[in-house]
């Protein structure tokens, strides 16, 4: 039995969710479910719906047809910039949706405090967000993320803008903070070898209109290197399916 | 290791097994703490060294000293080429002189008093009326067609425009001069609001959605001190204009018993006296520039805590 049937109740549900802009469907009938404990990778070529897929599940943007059910889960979303506030410093960051849940201020304090020390950022809470680096600063706004106490954490190109030496160990980091929070994370990526170093399953997505067209389930034993054959060998296998998909838009 | 699903590429390839080199570990320290924390120390630069506080004060005000010097100097020419009769023109020495004694004066400190009194009132209730107006605009789409362009079109009016009116309003009064004043820098301020809540940018908007960011809290923690840099100009510019609008105001409705800086420069011109009346000119000139000062300081200081500064 696979670790992926152990784990039991999904936590994101959707069955033939179509989302148009105007005449512009961006979305269509797409089928997802996510399970508890999951870590679910989204790939696709530019422009397939990805975004807009994690906007519909955080609830920023309504469906337009099927239906979407996240069971009333509290659902946090990350970008690819960190979009930290600048008039706050690192902990005020942190410490704010705490703030906006009424959590009494010593308390968050102390849970700020735990939550940098998560991201491994506990010395820099008196810090001013541009002081940090670009990695930094992602971790920051994980750490924002994770204060939200979301059950479901969505991640829209969470490591794009940054250098190939952070994002690898960023990856870790992350795969990390994911065992030991026991988080639901749906992670959109363009990159390939990152949906496989990081995914339980990397799901693939066509472009005009979005829809589903694999679900490869992901076994490699974690901890997993980027640069490992098994990793790089199931990527190149997805990437030549990304590619014939991409070649059917040629005519 | 084994792979229970190996890819087709892995397979041609002929690899098995874990890839990951052993890793010296030592005793009691966790590796990929150490990389994280290694980066972090690389990524982050290293603090610049500012130097000496006298060096750096000496390098921001010698082209200001300069400027003066030259400034005497062409006046000082100015009056040894005898243009103008040197009781029409005094020499610098003769003005610095003068201005000399009139500072020493109680006299002179109490029109400084009514001067500054007007000014801070008539500025804090532009800066009320102003942000009232500033939020409700950018509220309301109906008033924003309706006023928007209103306020911009205030901003372009001399304000000596106004006193005519004023003065058939309120009489030669305090008010007449308080409702120039604060018709002048109120657009200002109200556009530096609208402007500062207009262009939040988009991804902190987003940000403020997922954290369930709504009505009162949106502004509180989001809307407002993301508008703070463009509300901060706002004030500095509302401020010149009423300043500018004040020293007209002082000049035109002289207020009975009220001996501001307007009304001594008024008289010092009735008596003919030219080195006082520049004496007057250089006062109400190092009144703006101190009041500038702060709120370049204010406003320095915010862009610097934002990360806005490029130096
Ligand atoms: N608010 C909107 N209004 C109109 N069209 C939109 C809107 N948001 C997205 N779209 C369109 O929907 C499609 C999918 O956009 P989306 O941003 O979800 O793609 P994506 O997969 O995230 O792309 P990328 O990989 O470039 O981030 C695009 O064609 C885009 O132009
Ligand atoms: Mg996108």
């Amino acid at each position: 039995m696979s670790l992926l049937q152990q784990k039991t109740g999904s936590v994101v549900r959707l069955e033939n969710v179509s989302k148009s802009y105007g005449d512009l469907l961006a979305l269509d009938r797409v089928s997802l479910t996510v399970g508890q404990g999951e870590f679910v990778c989204l790939l696709g070529a530019s422009g397939c719906g990805k975004s807009t897929l994690l906007s519909l599940v955080a609830g920023l943007d309504g469906i337009t047809g099927g239906t979407l059910d996240t069971g009333g889960r509290k659902v946090s979303l990350m970008f690819q910039e960190a979009a930290l506030f600048p008039w706050l410093s690192v902990r005020g960051n942190v410490e704010l949706p705490l703030r906006l849940q009424g959590v009494s201020r010593p308390e968050r304090r102390q849970r700020a405090e735990e939550l940098l020390g998560i991201v491994r950022l506990g010395g820099f809470a008196d810090k001013r967000p541009h002081e940090l680096s670009g990695g930094m600063r992602q971790r920051v706004a994980l750490a924002r993320a994770l204060a939200q106490n979301a059950d479901i954490l969505l991640m829209d190109e969470p490591f794009g803008a940054l250098d190939a030496m952070t994002r690898d160990i960023l990856h870790d980091e992350l795969e990390r903070i994911w065992r030991e929070q026991q988080l639901t994370v749906l992670f959109v990526t363009h990159n390939v070898r990152e949906a496989v170093r990081l995914g339980d399953r990397v799901i693939l997505l066509s472009s005009r209109p979005g829809r589903v067209i694999e679900d490869y389930p992901i076994t490699h034993e974690r901890p997993r290197r980027i640069d490992s054959p098994e990793v790089a060998g199931q990527a190149a296998e997805i990437t030549d399916r990304l590619r014939a998909e991409v070649a059917r838009h040629a005519h | 290791m084994p792979i229970k699903y190996p890819s087709a590429r892995a397979g041609l390839e002929g690899v098995n097994g874990d890839s990951t080199a052993p890793v010296a570990e030592k005793p009691g320290v966790d590796p990929e703490a150490a990389e994280v924390a290694g980066l972090d120390a690389l990524e982050l630069q290293p603090r610049k060294d500012k130097g000496a506080l006298g060096k750096r004060i000496w390098k921001s005000t010698w082209p200001k000293v300069l400027a003066i010097a030259i400034v005497l100097l062409i006046w000082q020419i100015t009056v040894w080429s005898e243009w103008k009769p040197i009781y029409v023109l005094p020499s610098p020495t003769t003005v610095f002189t003068d201005l000399g004694n009139v500072i020493t004066t109680g006299d002179f400190w109490d029109g400084v008093r009514v001067t500054m009194t007007r000014a801070f009132t008539g500025f804090l209730l532009a800066v009320v009326i102003g942000t009232i107006i500033g939020a409700l605009v950018s509220q309301f789409a109906p008033l924003r067609a309706a006023i928007g362009s209103l306020i911009t079109g205030l901003q372009t009016m001399p304000s000596i425009m106004w006193f005519p009116l004023a003065i058939l309003l309120f009489q030669l009064s305090e008010s007449a001069i308080l409702f120039v004043v604060v018709l002048g820098a109120a657009p200002s301020v109200a556009n530096g609001l609208i402007s500062g809540i207009d262009y939040v940018p988009r991804t902190w908007l987003r940000v403020g959605q997922v954290l369930g960011m709504r009505g009162f809290a949106k502004y509180r923690h989001l809307i407002l001190p993301a508008s703070l840099p463009s509300f901060i100009s706002g004030l500095k510019q509302g401020w010149a204009f009423s300043w500018r609008s004040l020293m007209a105001g002082e000049l035109l409705v002289i207020v009975p018993g009220a001996l501001s800086i307007g009304v001594r420069m008024q008289q010092a011109r009735d008596l003919s006296d030219s080195s006082l009346v520049i004496c007057y000119i250089i006062v109400v000139l190092i009144i703006g520039i101190l009041i500038d000062v702060l709120f370049n300081a204010a406003d320095n200081a915010l862009r610097r805590r934002w990360g806005l500064l490029s130096n």
